[in-house]
């Protein structure tokens, strides 16, 4: 074991977990935004709004990350069209390819679980907001939305955490996340132990960080609405 | 229209199905062992089967995949190096593979049958030792089915997850279908055929997956009094 040399990398590991925290900070924020309006839609009774939606988280949520983010990266390199557009400075770049590919995957997962939240809604709450004189979208905005969000917060606690792990496969599209910084290490001096530890015991401050973060986050907004 | 790679896909599809199925199979093992350590009277048990699940489960599987593989390749030609052992070991990629595959989804299986253990009434088992059984043949023949049907919900996500997860093996070498897609997307350059493809066969292995688990909850549920609200 050659610890010195850890201790030299350590600023080179603590960019990887700053790289690592903002490609889960953009990822979570864009799925997020994104799922929010397709987990109405997906709740809604309608089958013409409700199946589409349907089938674009079955199709994310059956494939592998590893396989999304290669055919945004790799394959989308295939077509002339897309080397000839003005979006290839930005999909020729692996932190924009990145961070699209987890937003895609972690939006995909949180609208199923937003989706669900609202599916699950007491259906007084419902009634209620509608005999108050609410319209649908005043329903939605004020009472269903609020409530089945903070329901959801476990569950996407769980989702959050995934994605920090998911991220360590920008190492594999050559960014210098946490995983790519213990992966060059690794090729520099040769030390697997070392370089990987090192790598694991960032990832499970981070984790055991978010894991009580979400924590205050349920007593916050989750709990008063439960305990009656 | 694969330009002839169809063959070598069909290769990398049954390897991954291989690959999940033996991890499955050690997963299932590391799980039931955890369960049963994290619900034993002995502390040291307890501790150990906690450490384990929590830190598997807050370390990223590629992280864990690399450590294992490159890591563990490097402390068994240490310790073989010391025992006079002049040759450099390889450790085979498959089982390097399985084994931290295993590992990793043994964590999440602990968790899971810990929670449908506890969910089998504790009047059952005390049924049947009352009829005279032994340890062995009240967990087989009592505990085991009833848990088995609380947790396959659990079960059935943790198998999703792990059959997916195995497309990071194709990192450490393993000639899986992500593997030879990436084969085969190089030579011909349409690497969006080739990974597309990829996605598909995962596609249709989930969607198998989940039609086969919905047959075999409603086996295991037979006997059981459905609620409806």
């Amino acid at each position: 074991m050659n610890w010195d040399l850890v201790a030299e990398a350590l600023p080179l590991y603590l960019q990887g977990a700053v790289t690592t925290f903002k490609l889960l900070l953009l990822a979570l924020l864009l799925g997020l935004v994104c799922a929010v309006p397709l987990a109405v839609l997906r709740a809604l009774p309608s089958p013409w709004l409700s199946r589409p939606v349907f089938a674009f988280t079955y199709c994310i949520r059956g494939t592998p990350l590893l396989v999304q983010l290669f055919l945004l990266y790799y394959g989308l390199a295939q077509f002339e069209s897309v080397r000839e557009s003005v979006a290839w400075p930005w999909l020729s770049s692996a932190w924009f390819c990145a961070v699209v590919a987890f937003a895609i995957n972690t939006c995909a997962y949180t609208t199923e679980i937003i989706a669900g939240a609202i599916r699950a809604l007491p259906a007084g709450e419902i009634e209620a907001a509608y005999a108050m004189g609410l319209s649908r979208a005043q329903m939605l905005r004020r009472v269903a939305l609020p409530s089945a969000l903070r329901r959801a917060l476990p569950a996407y606690g769980n989702e959050i955490v995934m994605m920090l792990h998911g991220t360590s496969l920008a190492s594999i599209v050559t960014l210098a996340d946490l995983t790519g910084v213990a992966r060059q290490f690794n090729a520099t001096h040769y030390l697997p132990f070392e370089a990987y530890l090192t790598a694991g015991a960032f990832y499970l401050l981070i984790t055991l960080a978010l894991v009580g973060l979400l924590r205050a986050a349920e007593q916050r907004w989750l709990q008063p609405m439960l305990a009656r | 229209m694969l330009h002839g790679y169809g063959a070598s896909l069909a290769e990398g599809a049954l390897m991954t199905l291989v690959l999940a199925l033996a991890s499955l199979a050690v997963a299932l093992a590391f799980g039931l062992l955890g369960a049963l350590a994290k619900l034993s009277r002995s502390r040291l048990l307890r501790g150990l089967a906690q450490s384990y699940t929590t830190t598997i489960r807050a370390v990223p599987d590629l992280v864990l995949m690399l450590l294992v593989f490159f890591g563990g390749q490097a402390l068994i030609n240490e310790i073989a190096l010391r025992l006079g052992h002049a040759d450099y070991i390889d450790i085979n990629p498959f089982v390097a593979g399985v084994a931290t595959i295993g590992f990793i989804f043994g964590a999440y299986l602990t968790e899971t049958f810990r929670g449908a253990f506890m969910a089998v009434p504790p009047g059952q088992r005390e049924a049947a030792q009352a009829f005279g059984m032994g340890a062995w043949q009240v967990f087989l023949r009592v505990v085991a089915p009833q848990m088995l049907r609380h947790a396959l919900p659990a079960l059935a996500n943790n198998w999703l997850v792990l059959l997916k997860s195995t497309a990071i093996v194709s990192v450490i070498g393993l000639t899986d279908l992500m593997h030879r897609a990436g084969l085969a997307a190089g030579a011909t350059r349409e690497p969006f055929l080739f990974y597309g493809a990829a996605a598909l066969v995962y596609l249709a292995f989930t969607s198998v997956s989940e039609l086969g688990f919905a047959r075999l909850s409603r086996r295991l549920a037979i006997g059981v009094k459905g609620s409806r609200l």
